[in-house]
């Protein structure tokens, strides 16, 4: 009888923590072990982002919002609940009772404002700090000025108040990234430039040691708010371990995930072994692969030429040439992401088509270069680029570099065609205006910029500023709509030809159990470490 | 001896002030900016600027040389870009096992080098001569990566007699260092046979044999120490091939060395850490010189110093 009580609060706690319903709660306990080939660069939430150790901050820090697992939608985190003034302009956040950061110290809103404040500081050299712009008294602190926002009152310990300058939509979005998490500042006082190396969260799994070039351990925080979770009771990270080494050991079980994925050269032979049909987890990511077009420089100011560049490539060879691990795009944004439209087919594959644009456009013979980055597949990618490009009469010649040369040359401005694979746009946050802005608004044509094409239309922008004002819950399909309007707009311009949208598979031992959704979580990248099991302790 | 020992030691000193000035060169003419790593997409031209000034970017380049090499005297190579810790403590932690490394590298060329090119001397023009030649041959040209995965495949994976991959104890070290020593068993199976075959013909190899010495004494004991002295000077330039081999080995073999961290800061153009693990590089292999040529007259009492 006991028994049966115990299990029914716990798989209560889980129903009200997780929104996917398992048939039973699994049961706490065990531990998993993933490879990575870098070492991760830093813990630290305001600094750390790329693919790797994005995932393992959201394990140890939370913000004041997050994403349901496995999802893309956002619900209340270390916030309990939030209210938005009807101008937009003021967000009031209540704080949940008792949370605690690992060390045991009671989280406050001061907490909340010293984080935010440490993020957009230019000494702490976050790579993030320009997302929040919005809040009232950015410009000081960004510019050296202040070193605190105007924008935040903590009236008491549970409440934080933001003032924006302007309402924005993608506001809640913006607390529920990595660069808002909240880290007590005694700690990161205390341990100075070593910081990223021994992180304090309030996250579901507690950080305990970092072997430099060897491995990062977690356990499981007694202490989270969130009751239930996490399932497992250690993580181990293991790094330095070629993927080629780790699919072997993972064939062995001495690994359970394969961090890096599995590598090109291996793909068919583990997609093909039978013994590994239900240990590959298959999801979409918010991707997109594309080549932009330089529009400020002949040839590619004239957008007949840019059509007919969308239309000469042949998406599909190229999706076969990375094994089918993407599906042709049509347009920039990814299928998953909101204000995808599914009824814009984009530009079909037509060389003659093609061919006929640039007779128009007075240009049948064009020289150019494609940039491209050295490592596979992208160089190969470049190479059906290219040949489908010379098939229209367009030469174009492949500049492969290393990825900070190419994102130097596109900077710059330098580059007429860059392909983007390798250092693409995996979005920061699930909303298309992350799509927007830094890639192909007038914000990022600017020297030094993300957007490449150098594509500014201005009218665009505005459209896209006053689209994201909505920000009311039932301004959200008129937003989206909007959205769609912009981009399909977008294309038409054509100032990048879409090529594909990347899945993720990712590859993982038996004896873990969870959704598919959660080894290919769309926010947590590559995997939502606080939900999936192991199985040999149920 | 100690004039000697003063001039090669200014001498080294002048290569490595080179050296600095040629990687602090370089880093800086690559067409890549780390400001833009580092601010990231959303950043805005002004909070570029502060970054760059914050890292002392916009100063004139002979100012910023200047100011590096007044603390990499004093043993300070900046902060990582990336990672936003020092430098040398990085650098520091990930010697010991490349140091670890190497010593496994060196004892595994020796092992396989110096027999199989003295038994292929004795057995000169013969099968096991031509036999040891083609290997050699083959171990030297294969590239590293193809040597460490064959052997984590076969002796890892299918036989299960070592780790696959990883660091931390003597059945660890094996298969990264035979990897390693491998190419270097090859050249040194070549040199040792030639040098053998050299010694074997002066007289007082023929006196020995007349003395009615066994083949083996003739060999191991006349033969063999005489023929080693060129080889301890390969040692010593040893120490500088392994600083390149152990980007890709350590890779390979997950080993948490400075080849690892070299090829990771490679990637995210974290200039420091490549600068710190060049001039840490370059001083090994000066060392490694300077230790083959003081060597010598300790193996030959012939070599003089001057």
């Amino acid at each position: 009888m006991k028994r049966t009580l115990i299990s029914a609060a716990a798989a209560l706690a889980l129903v009200a923590a997780a929104p996917y319903a398992f048939a039973q709660a699994p049961k706490q306990g065990g531990a998993a072990v993933i490879t990575f080939n870098n070492d991760l660069t830093t813990l630290d939430p305001h600094v750390g982002y790329d693919w790797q150790n994005w995932s393992v901050i959201k394990s140890i820090f939370d913000g004041l919002m997050d994403y349901k697992p496995g999802t893309t939608e956002l619900e209340p985190d270390l916030a309990e609940s939030y209210t938005v003034s009807d101008d937009g302009l003021t967000y009031t956040f209540t704080l949940r009772d008792g949370l605690k950061f690992h060390n045991g110290r009671n989280v406050t809103s001061a907490d909340v404002k010293y984080s935010l404040e440490r993020v957009i500081n230019p000494a702490t050299q976050s790579p993030g700090g320009g997302y929040f712009g919005m809040i009232k008294g950015y410009d000081d602190v960004a510019g050296g000025k202040a070193t605190e926002l105007a924008g935040i009152a903590t009236p008491d310990d549970r409440t934080v108040v933001l003032t924006l300058t302007r309402p924005d939509a993608t506001f809640l979005h913006l607390m529920a990234i990595n660069f808002s998490y909240v880290v007590p500042k005694e700690e990161v006082e205390k341990s100075g430039a070593d910081w990223g190396k021994q992180p304090v969260g309030t996250g579901a799994f507690k950080f305990i040691e970092w072997v430099p070039g060897q491995h990062i351990a977690l356990e499981r925080n007694q202490d989270y708010f969130r009751k239930g979770v996490p399932y497992l009771d250690k993580i181990t990270f293991e790094f330095g371990q070629d993927p080629t080494v780790a699919v072997l050991r993972l064939k062995k079980g001495e690994v359970d995930i394969v961090g890096d994925g599995i590598p090109p050269a291996q793909f068919a032979e583990v997609m093909q072994d039978p013994a590994n049909k239900d240990l590959i987890a298959v999801g979409e990511q918010l991707h997109t692969g594309y080549v932009t077009m330089n529009v400020t420089k002949p040839p590619f100011d004239n957008p007949k030429v840019r059509q007919a560049v969308n239309m000469a490539i042949n998406k599909d060879r190229v999706v076969r040439l990375i094994n089918n691990r993407g599906v042709p795009a049509t347009q920039a944004l990814p299928p998953a992401m909101p204000g995808y439209n599914p009824d814009n087919k984009g530009y079909a594959y037509d060389p003659e088509g093609a061919k006929k644009l640039l007779a128009e456009a007075g240009a049948s013979t064009i020289s150019t270069e494609i940039y491209a980055m050295n490592v596979d597949p992208n160089p190969r990618i470049a190479q059906a680029i290219q040949q489908d490009l010379a098939a229209v009469g367009i030469t174009a010649e492949i500049r492969s570099l290393a990825q900070a040369e190419v994102i130097a040359a596109g900077g710059v401005g330098n580059a007429p065609m860059i392909w983007s694979g390798g250092m693409a746009w995996i979005a920061d946050f699930p909303d298309p205006a992350n799509f927007y802005y830094g890639i192909l608004g007038c914000a990022g044509a600017v020297e030094g910029g993300w957007n490449w094409s150098k594509y500014c239309n201005k009218d665009l922008d505005a459209r896209a500023e006053k689209a994201d004002a909505l920000v009311k819950a039932d301004q959200t399909p008129a937003r989206i709509a909007e959205w769609k309007a912009i981009f399909d707009d977008v294309l038409k311009d054509a100032p990048w030809a879409p090529i594909f949208n990347e899945k993720r598979f990712t590859y993982h031992s038996a004896r873990l159990g969870g959704d598919p959704s959660l080894f290919t979580d769309p926010i947590h990248i590559p995997v939502n470490y606080d939900y999936i099991y192991a199985k040999d302790v149920q | 001896m100690l004039v000697y020992l003063a001039r090669r030691i200014l001498a080294s000193l002048a290569i490595l002030l080179g050296v600095s000035i040629v990687t602090f060169c370089l880093t800086y003419m690559i067409p890549a900016d780390p400001v833009a790593m580092i601010a990231g997409r959303t950043s805005t031209p002004g909070i570029r600027e502060q970054i760059r000034s914050q890292l002392g970017l916009d100063r004139p380049l002979h100012v910023q040389y200047a100011a590096y090499l007044s603390r990499l005297v004093q043993g300070d190579m900046g902060k990582s870009y990336a990672r936003k810790s020092d430098v040398a403590p990085l650098i520091a932690s990930r010697l010991p096992p490349t140091l670890l490394l190497m010593l496994g590298a060196i004892c595994a060329e020796l092992l396989i080098g110096l027999p199989a090119g003295i038994y292929a001397a004795t057995r000169r023009g013969r099968f096991a001569d031509k036999l040891a030649m083609t290997l050699s041959f083959l171990t030297i040209s294969t590239p590293q990566f193809v040597v460490g995965l064959t052997l984590v495949y076969v002796f890892a994976y299918l036989v299960g007699w070592f780790p696959l991959g990883g660091y931390g104890s003597l059945r660890h070290l094996i298969l990264p260092a035979l990897t390693l020593g491998l190419a270097g068993g090859g050249w040194y199976s070549r040199m040792m046979r030639s040098s053998m075959i050299e010694v074997l013909r002066q007289d007082y190899i023929r006196t020995a044999r007349a003395k009615g010495m066994p083949e083996w004494r003739v060999t191991l004991v006349h033969g063999f120490r005489n023929a080693l002295l060129p080889i301890i000077a390969m040692i010593g330039l040893d120490i500088g091939i392994f600083m390149s081999g152990v980007v890709v080995v350590e890779n390979v073999f997950g080993w948490p060395g400075v080849g690892q961290l070299m090829w990771q800061a490679i990637q995210s153009l974290d200039i420091p850490i490549i600068m710190g693990v060049t001039t840490v590089a370059a001083v090994f292999i000066v060392l490694g010189n300077l230790m083959a040529d003081l060597l010598a007259p300790l193996i030959d009492p012939r070599i003089r110093l001057r």
